[in-house]
């Protein structure tokens, strides 16, 4: 560079000094999506079962989650900072796993709701039980509904992650944050452009699953 | 927990919180204010580009992706990027941290709106328009008599989900130097004081739900079949489903 004062626009050699710390955000990042995206499905699932099970828990059930869906994030964290501190796994996990509830149980719940009836009545014909049926009939066909909520709860916490930093957990918020304390471009757009990376390889993965797991969709489509 | 409240009641208590610089009425007046200039720029470059995609039935693709990056964007390093920017421009750079919020905002709240329109619109019965057609309505006629006010319900259902969206992410507005209700907890994290962090996050997430229930109040109002008793329906996804139900029920 000629001049000492002017920055560029964007300073490339930054990515490549810091590299390690990108792989270790990335890691992070990662892992507390994964995290509370399988945590959320596993509670969502739950939930669900009990809503398919008493059709009256289905209202409680999506209110109560919804009520969730619509505190923000960062109140959530003030809600449980005075509870587990302020830099902690826990704070963040449960914001982030309360966020997957409700779109993760109206796709499961509208899933299986959606097998046709002939289809049940069919495999009761075969003399099937009610558990055999769920199992291999019911979910199965209710699987694309199924990992559609996962496409749209992975994505949604990848980009909630990065405000995780607020509350001292890593990921690339860390880069965000610092971006604006120093006012870098460069950083905080690293940051940001790995963050939508990451949900579009993600989202393009699932929905790679989503072909692989549901292979009688993929002959039909192909005729 | 019991003493905690009891410390969260005492700040409540303080009229200087209310009144004072940092007081809680003025954050909040900065708060709603900025809420609704990002809400009104956003509705005025989303709306008449998805009123009229809807109309023409082009454009679906366009919705599809405009969700789905809305989606993947996240919006605090969206302030963060914008952040630097708007410093480098004499017209942006104050008040500080305004604009990089307003744009983040405006950012945030396009895509729900547009894709809530747009379906709206191309969602109305095609049976009802050729009929509009049919009695000599002219496109604007139809567009303004017909489809619009059938869309309404769902315009308002996109109107909320980005107002809501909006009212709570407003609160990062503090990390780049705008004082909002963020104020509170971005104070309150630096300070370690939990107490403000949680008045902050508590009057955010009322003025979130204050959002959502209002508006969803207005997004029944607006519709004109609501005697019918349809159930109410929120979310790009569940559009058509309302309008599917809404064609299955005779109109008048």
């Amino acid at each position: 560079m000629i001049l000492g004062q002017e920055r560029p626009f964007i300073e490339w050699d930054w990515i490549s000094r810091n590299i390690d710390e990108i792989g270790q955000a990335t890691v992070e990042h990662f892992t507390h999506t994964a995290l509370a995206v399988s945590i959320g499905l596993v509670l969502s699932f739950g939930l669900s079962l009990a809503a398919l099970r008493w059709r009256q828990a289905y209202a409680p059930i999506t209110w109560v989650t919804g009520v969730l869906y619509t505190i923000p994030s960062i109140a959530l964290f003030t809600f449980l900072v005075p509870i587990f501190g302020l830099n902690s796994l826990l704070t963040s996990q449960i914001a982030l796993v309360s966020y997957t509830l409700l779109i993760l149980i109206r796709n499961i719940v509208a899933g299986v709701r959606g097998v046709p009836e002939q289809v049940t009545e069919a495999s009761r014909g075969m003399g099937m039980t009610d558990r055999r049926i769920f199992l291999s009939i019911k979910l199965p066909l209710a699987l694309p509904a199924i990992i559609a909520g996962v496409r749209v709860a992975a994505v949604t916490t990848i980009g909630l992650v990065t405000l995780t930093v607020l509350v001292g957990q890593g990921g690339y918020g860390l880069f965000i944050l610092r971006g604006i304390s120093r006012q870098f471009l460069t950083e905080a757009l690293v940051g940001t452009s790995l963050s939508v990376m990451m949900a579009v390889v993600v989202d393009t993965s699932l929905a790679g699953l989503e072909r692989l797991v549901t292979p009688w969709n993929r002959s039909a489509s192909g005729t | 927990m019991i003493e905690f409240l009891g410390e969260v009641a005492a700040w409540f208590a303080e009229a200087e919180n209310w009144t004072g610089a940092r007081g809680l009425l003025p954050l909040t007046v900065a708060h709603v204010s900025l809420t609704l200039v990002a809400i009104s720029s956003a509705a005025v470059l989303a709306l008449p580009g998805a009123t009229y995609l809807g109309h023409m039935g082009r454009g679906g693709f366009l919705a599809v992706s405009v969700v789905n990056i809305g989606r993947a964007l996240p919006t605090f390093g969206v302030i963060g990027v914008l952040f630097p920017i708007t410093l480098s421009f004499p017209v942006t750079q104050s008040p500080l941290g305004y604009w990089a919020t307003l744009l983040a905002m405006v950012v945030l709240a396009m895509p729900p709106m547009f894709v809530n329109a747009y379906a709206g619109i191309r969602g109305v019965d095609r049976s009802h328009v050729e009929a509009a057609r049919g009695m000599g309505m002219t496109e604007q006629q139809v567009l303004a008599k017909v489809e619009l006010p059938l869309a309404l319900p769902l315009v308002m259902a996109g109107i909320r989900t980005a107002a809501v969206a909006v009212v709570a992410t407003v609160t990062l507005s503090a990390w780049v130097g705008y004082n909002t209700l963020g104020a509170y907890i971005f104070v309150g994290f630096a300070q370690r004081d939990d107490v403000l962090v949680f008045v902050g996050g508590l009057v955010v997430a009322l003025l979130a739900i204050i959002t959502d229930v209002a508006l969803g109040w207005v997004e029944r109002r607006t519709d004109p079949l609501r005697r019918r008793r349809i159930p109410r329906q929120d979310g790009a996804a569940s559009g058509s489903l309302y309008h599917q139900e809404l064609s299955q029920s005779p109109l008048g």
